[in-house]
This record gives structure tokens, sequence and C-alpha cells, in this order.
């Protein structure tokens, strides 16, 4: 029987075989999901901030996109992942709320994109696909055995990328 | 003044902030109450010391559809306040305001999708019920509280949570929030939330003198 893990926001998870990864409702945040084609063995990170350098309280590494990757990547090899095999796809980074006074914590969801995909091109995994920006937020679920990452909106048609 | 860790938040500062946001939604309710002319409860305030993969829970799902007001609140406090609702809960209460002009049955409404019109006028009941609590915090405290312009979000809880937990995980690993419950008889189903920032916890505690 296949199991969905639920991962929620500052989380990851790693899952193989049948099982998925998911996190419901992503705004700013962004759904990292990276796997090892050939065992399927990948996993999800909802990193809700760009950089932990820029941030004194950082103990906390699933919370950003350098470290995060950096942990999933570690936690993927560890269960039995290929590091040189490695790719990756991305979803999230919406603005949720039109426009505000403090600019720049709103505009999190573009930085947040931007930081993920630096990161993963530093660490040499290719970024097969993208669903970034936009307005409206995301539920997704990532299949590590056929790399589908299928993304659910409001208003929207499924998508699977 | 030393810096307050949040961990070293005792029960008495949970106790004082439970009384600001019962004093807060009190104000909000009763505004509320006297827009659609209805009865409208509130619950006991809840304040909560919460990781942030827990906050989607605290309104019922991450994915649940929900319409949300977001604010930012400046001045001596700061932080964001959240008047987040179901879909249906917002539904019914602009369905009250205009006075049916909607024009959908009960078990439609739960599909209705938003014109502008509508849109505006859940802003504007955000506007007057947020303003009603933070005049209220203001008030009691002294302090002075700007509210920003309300934005409307109608998407899933998880998505317009995120906003102002990735303010406040800016400077910290857990969420410190202030949550109401409102409902009536049937229809209305929400939440205010109040998450000042850390600084303005320890600004609203020195004002009424428990710090």
């Amino acid at each position: 029987m296949s199991e969905v893990i639920k991962v929620g926001m500052a989380d990851l998870a790693v899952c193989s075989g049948d099982d998925a990864v998911t996190t419901l409702g992503l705004g700013s945040c962004i759904g990292i999901a990276i796997r090892d084609p050939g065992t399927g063995i990948g996993g999800l990170v909802h990193i809700m901030l760009p950089s932990s350098t820029e941030i004194r309280n950082n103990s906390n590494r699933p919370k950003f996109a350098d470290t995060g990757i950096e942990d999933l990547v570690d936690a993927i090899i560890k269960k039995g992942g290929n590091r040189s095999r490695l790719e990756a796809k991305i979803a999230g980074g919406a603005q949720m709320f039109a426009s505000s006074s403090k600019s720049d914590t709103i505009r999190v969801g573009e930085r947040n994109a931007k930081a993920s995909k630096e990161k993963l091109s530093e660490m040499h995994i290719p970024l097969l696909a993208e669903d970034t920006g936009k307005t409206y937020g995301r539920t997704v679920i990532f299949y590590p055995k056929t790399g589908d990452y299928v993304i659910r909106s409001i208003g929207q048609p499924e998508k699977v990328i | 003044m030393k810096n307050l860790g949040m961990e070293e938040l005792t029960n008495q500062y949970y106790d004082v902030l439970k009384e600001l946001g019962n004093i807060g939604a009190g104000n909000a309710t009763t505004a509320l109450a006297q827009m659609i002319d209805c009865k409208v409860d509130m619950s006991v305030p809840q304040v909560q010391l919460l990781d942030f993969n827990k906050l989607g829970e605290i309104v019922g799902g991450e994915d649940e559809i929900m319409v949300g007001i977001y604010l930012q609140v400046e001045g001596d406090v700061e932080g964001s306040m959240m008047f987040i609702q179901k879909k249906a809960s917002a539904a019914h209460l602009v369905n009250k305001l205009m006075c049916g002009m909607l024009g959908v049955t009960e078990e439609e409404i739960v599909n209705h999708e938003f014109g502008e019109m509508e849109c505006s006028a859940i802003k504007e009941v955000g506007n007057i019920i947020t303003g009603a609590y933070l005049n209220a915090l203001s008030s009691l405290t002294g302090l002075k509280i700007y509210p920003s312009v309300p934005q409307l979000g109608i998407d899933m809880a998880g998505a317009l949570l995120s906003v102002p937990a990735v303010e406040f995980g800016l400077f910290a690993d857990k969420i410190l929030l202030v949550q109401t419950k409102f409902s009536d008889d049937i229809d209305l189903d929400g939440y205010f939330i109040l998450i000042p920032d850390m600084e303005s916890y320890e600004k609203i505690l020195t004002s009424l003198g428990v710090m």
C-alpha cells in the first residue's frame, strides 16, 4: 500500500517506491522536489525564506532555500540515492497579496524562487521544470518513482510537470 | 529592556495576551454584528506558540478554501493581522451585507465566485472590523497602531497563512499568535488572528505594566 507523506512548512521528507510526498497550500513558500531517477528515491522540502545567511536565527535548516536543499540532498543520499543523478523540480513562490508597504517581505515568493534556482545550479542539480510566481496557492504531490510533480490550485486545472 | 526570548513567555503573559485578544475581538465582533444586524458569537481567544508546520491546522486544514483579509500593522506595534473565514461564510456575509443581492440560493452559495463588487464589500468589512480590533488594542495600551490598507486573498488556508508566517519566520522558528474564532447560529465561521512581532509583544506587555 503506497503512502503519501505530508511535509509541513519549514520541513522535509524523503520517500521511495510507490510512496509520495505532498505539501498543502504553498503560498510564497517553495516546494523543492529532488529525486534520483535510478533508484526512485526522492523527497520534498518546503522552504519559507531565500537565505539562511541573511538572518541571525537560522537554526531551522529546512526553513531556507540554501540549507533546505543541502539537507534534502543529504537525506536522499543517506537513503541510498546517487548524488550524481539527482534532478529537481520546483513549484510555489506566489505573491498572495497584491502590494504592501513592506515590499521586501511581500516579494519573498520571487526571491525564494530565485534563491532556490541559484542553489540548485550551484550544486549542479539540473532543474527539469518549474511552476512558480503568479498569485495563487498550490498544493503539490511528488512521486519520486516517476518524477511526476502534480500541482493543484484553486480555479486552475491540475498540472503535472 | 532585555530581549525577550519566546520560550520565556510565561503563562502570565499568555493570559495578558489572551485578554487583549478578548477585548480586541469583542470590539470587532460587535462591529460585525451591528453591520449585518445579527447575533455573532466569539470564542475565548487562544494564545499559541506554534511550529510553522502546525499553522495550517489551526483554521481547519491547509487546503481548505478561505477568504482572508490581511493587513500589516505599523507604529508602536508592528506585525500583521488576519481576518480569515471559510469561503461559504464570506459569501453569506456578503449576501447579508448586500441584502441578498448575490441572487444565489443557499446551495449555490458555496461555489459562488466573487465579483469585483463583492470583493470590495469583503475588504470593507475586513477594514471596519480589524479597525475595531486594533482600536481597542490601541486605547487599552496607549500605543500607536496604524493598520495598512487591507489586502484580500481567496485561496488555500496554508497559502494565505504563509504570508504572516514568512514575516514572523524572519526572526523566529515558531509563530506566536492570538486567535479568536467567531460564528453565528448557522453561517458565519472565521477567525481573527493577530501576530505582532517579538518587540511589539514586549511593548504591549510593558505598556500594561506586566513587564
